[in-house]
């Protein structure tokens, strides 16, 4: 006999597991489906976590939750060849007692965030694959087949939270594939090093952590950055670039973290370090335009495999909880009012998204993907370096006149953009970013 | 039939850490497994279930988090779980456990019916000392088959086993008398995977908690570490090469880049190249 739950989910990264606790506490039964060996297995973020979404969800996360440092510093990076000009935002009012922003390692706290959605009493079945989902005559999703052997699952409401490749809704059709254009290719290290030497070299001491965020020449021209986050005894190092701009350039995303690693303004700091851990995975950038139909008849999509990823501001997780969260949200309101799971009735949860801080942070940029990625080599390769040259002008002290010294630096500018061009990607960026 | 598997719930050696620092094995973070070889016992058990009816009872010694490993067995097919846990038993050793085991087993026997087959792995990969299995048949007075590598034949009526044993220079083909203490070597037996019926199952399943009490075990100085007489003196990581491996640049022409290695390995060993000089000059 096949078994029916109120919900299947299928995932158990941040949006999975956002929307199995919720619909668990709402009292829905659920089954919660994950390939990998365990929750958080085949994730490799790098990773910063939001609080504030987080604790919508579980208020007292704090209390177990496996972090590793809350930030106090983020530091950006324009990086030339061979300097960086940077932004950095140190401020001991991130020593909140509840603070904002932690790193965390996505293998340790998703194993915590499983173990809350098992007590919360749903089904979690880790090692087994969500093959197809299964639809009815009226083409209404009524379940999914699994790897295992009697492997079919009914429910009435199926909740994709599959991640960014999202084979199951574009095998069946709801969907198409994320494009080489739209998702980022990300390569990670974790190099570790004694805490006492990561808290001297980023200044720190106790839990705080620094974030390192770095465009420019790292990445050869292309939409991307890296990044390096610390931990409490490792530090997150990895870069990212569009998969289309890889193609396209012919660079390896491993090339560019060696180059990344080697560029003077990032080696001391891994110096010393020994790499435990090597990996990569997809990020979806493809922001607003990007964002595929969000409900059906029977199912909702959720976190990466709806896209909702805000490259711009680097966050994703947050997202992909509080899609998670709204999404089972809305089922329970449908539920409740003992309706059915159709397209019309779960449109609550697009609807409600809509209204949330996620849709809105990425109407807001909707139109900068498509802008850094046109014009990637004059943001991530001429503007940094035109930017070095300038504070060079600015700080070297040889004899030289400053005036003529700002002439020399205005006319780089002009030379190598053009006025217009100058103007033109000021007023783009201006428009995007509005 | 009734078959009880000892199992254990050991780190993922394949993805332990050393700490960089302290030399120490960082536990926290890394997946744990049931130990490997208890899963060519657990699916013995199962395919002589599966022909010969009957049930597999898993047993397991270990913190509270050992319920992962016993969730697993039942998701493959396992009956029955129990989990021994209690402080009593931390820093137990080999003859310590190997008691408490022989105690929780002799307690299945009351509950669901004597063993006729106990099954162990050859042994663990994180203690390695494949002493677990031996001293609990020595405790139950079972006989003892270890390093088994096929069950191949089991006679209910006769209360017959006949099993494979690796041995140095062959197999050896043994019968023995039921009731009986089995360890199971590596590659006998590939751990089925459980149907989704049996997933489900698996997670909504009752997991039997005993402490020492429950058990049955009155005689605490046998438990844990007062009844354990191994102590560990001193734990330490060996020490890495010091010497990096060197490059050799490969040239147009092999001949040149062997030359080239012959060199590096000369210059890195003058003593070899002595060796072999005055070996060449008696030729």
């Amino acid at each position: 006999m096949v078994e029916k739950f109120d919900c299947i989910v299928v995932g158990a990264g941040m949006s999975g597991n956002a929307a199995a606790y919720t619909l668990a506490k709402k009292g829905l039964s659920v089954l919660q489906l994950e390939r990998g060996e365990y929750s958080g297995s085949k994730n490799v973020q790098g990773a910063i976590m939001y609080a504030d979404m987080l604790e919508t969800i579980i208020p007292d996360f704090r209390e177990d939750a496996p972090l590793e440092r809350h930030l106090i510093e983020q530091r950006f990076w324009m990086m030339s060849e061979n300097a960086h000009t940077g932004v950095h935002y140190r401020s001991d009012s991130f020593n909140e007692e509840r603070p904002n922003r932690y790193t965390i390692i996505r293998s340790q706290f998703d194993k915590w965030f499983s173990r809350k959605v098992k007590e919360a009493g749903a089904i979690v079945l880790t090692e087994t694959t969500a093959l197809e989902l299964i639809f009815d005559a009226y083409g209404a999703c009524v379940g999914v087949r699994t790897d295992r052997e009697g492997g079919l699952v009914h429910a009435d409401v199926v909740v994709l939270a599959e991640g960014v490749n999202g084979l199951l809704g574009s095998r069946a059709g709801l969907r198409e594939p994320p494009k080489p254009e739209t998702v980022a290719l990300a390569v990670k290290e974790m190099h570790f090093l004694p805490q006492e030497t990561i808290e001297a070299r980023f200044n720190v001491k106790g839990d705080e952590g620094v974030v390192i965020e770095a465009a420019g020449a790292v990445s050869a021209g292309m939409t991307g950055m890296g990044f390096v986050y610390t931990n409490k005894e490792c530090l997150s190092v990895g870069m990212g670039c569009l998969v289309s701009d890889y193609a396209r350039s012919g660079e390896t995303p491993y090339g560019l973290l060696e180059k990344f690693k080697a560029h003077p303004s990032i080696k001391p700091l891994l110096e010393g370090s020994e790499v435990k851990e090597y990996s990569a995975h997809l990020i979806p950038e493809g922001g607003y335009k990007a964002v595929p139909q969000l409900c059906g008849d029977g199912w909702v999509v959720v976190g990466d495999a709806a896209q909702l990823n805000n490259a711009v501001h680097r966050e994703g997780s947050n997202l992909a909880m509080t899609s998670g969260r709204i999404a089972a949200e809305a089922i329970f309101q449908v539920r409740s009012r003992k309706e059915k799971m159709t397209k019309a009735n779960l449109k609550r949860y697009p609807d409600a998204l809509e209204a949330s801080f996620v849709m809105k942070d990425l109407r807001k940029h909707k139109d900068m993907p498509a802008l850094l990625h046109t014009n990637s080599r004059n943001f991530f390769l001429t503007y940094p370096e035109l930017v070095a040259k300038a504070m060079e002008n600015f700080v070297r002290v040889d004899g030289t006149p400053k005036k003529e010294k700002e002439s020399a630096t205005f006319a780089a500018f002009r030379k190598t953009r053009g006025l217009g061009g100058l103007v033109n990607d000021a007023f783009k960026l201006a428009r995007a970013w509005r | 039939m009734h078959f009880v598997v000892c199992i254990k719930q050991v780190p993922d050696s394949a993805q332990i850490r050393v700490h960089p620092v302290t030399n120490t094995i960082m536990r926290q973070g890394v997946p744990t497994i049931i130990n490997p070889y208890d899963l060519f016992s657990l699916e013995t058990a199962l395919r002589l279930r599966d022909e010969m009816g009957g049930e597999v009872t898993v047993l397991t010694m270990g913190p509270p988090s050992a319920e992962d490993a016993l969730r697993k067995a039942l998701t493959y097919g396992a009956d029955r779980a129990v989990l021994l846990t209690d402080r009593f038993f931390a820093g137990s050793d080999t003859l310590a456990t190997s008691y408490a085991l022989a105690q929780a087993i002799r307690k299945i026997g009351d509950a669901w019916g004597a063993p006729d087959i106990v099954f162990a792995g050859k042994q663990t990969i994180d203690g390695d000392t494949a002493q677990v299995g031996p001293g609990i048949a020595r405790r139950l007075e079972l006989n003892q088959l270890t390093y088994i590598s096929r069950v191949t034949k089991v006679d209910a009526e006769a209360r017959t086993v006949e099993l494979e044993r690796r041995a140095e220079g062959g197999t050896q083909v043994l019968s023995s008398s039921l009731p009986c203490l089995v360890t199971m070597l590596e590659g006998s037996a590939e751990i089925r995977r459980g149907s989704m019926a049996g997933a489900l199952r698996a997670a909504r399943a009752e997991i039997t908690t005993w402490s020492a009490a429950d058990a049955g075990i009155t005689d605490l100085l046998k438990c844990g570490l007062r009844g354990s007489p191994t102590v560990v003196k001193r734990v330490f990581a060996p020490a890495p090469r010091a010497e990096k491996a060197k490059q050799i640049e490969v040239k147009a022409k092999s001949r040149e880049t062997a030359d080239d290695l012959i060199e590096a390995l000369f210059e890195a060993k003058p003593a070899m190249q002595a060796d072999l000089e005055q070996l060449a000059a008696g030729l």
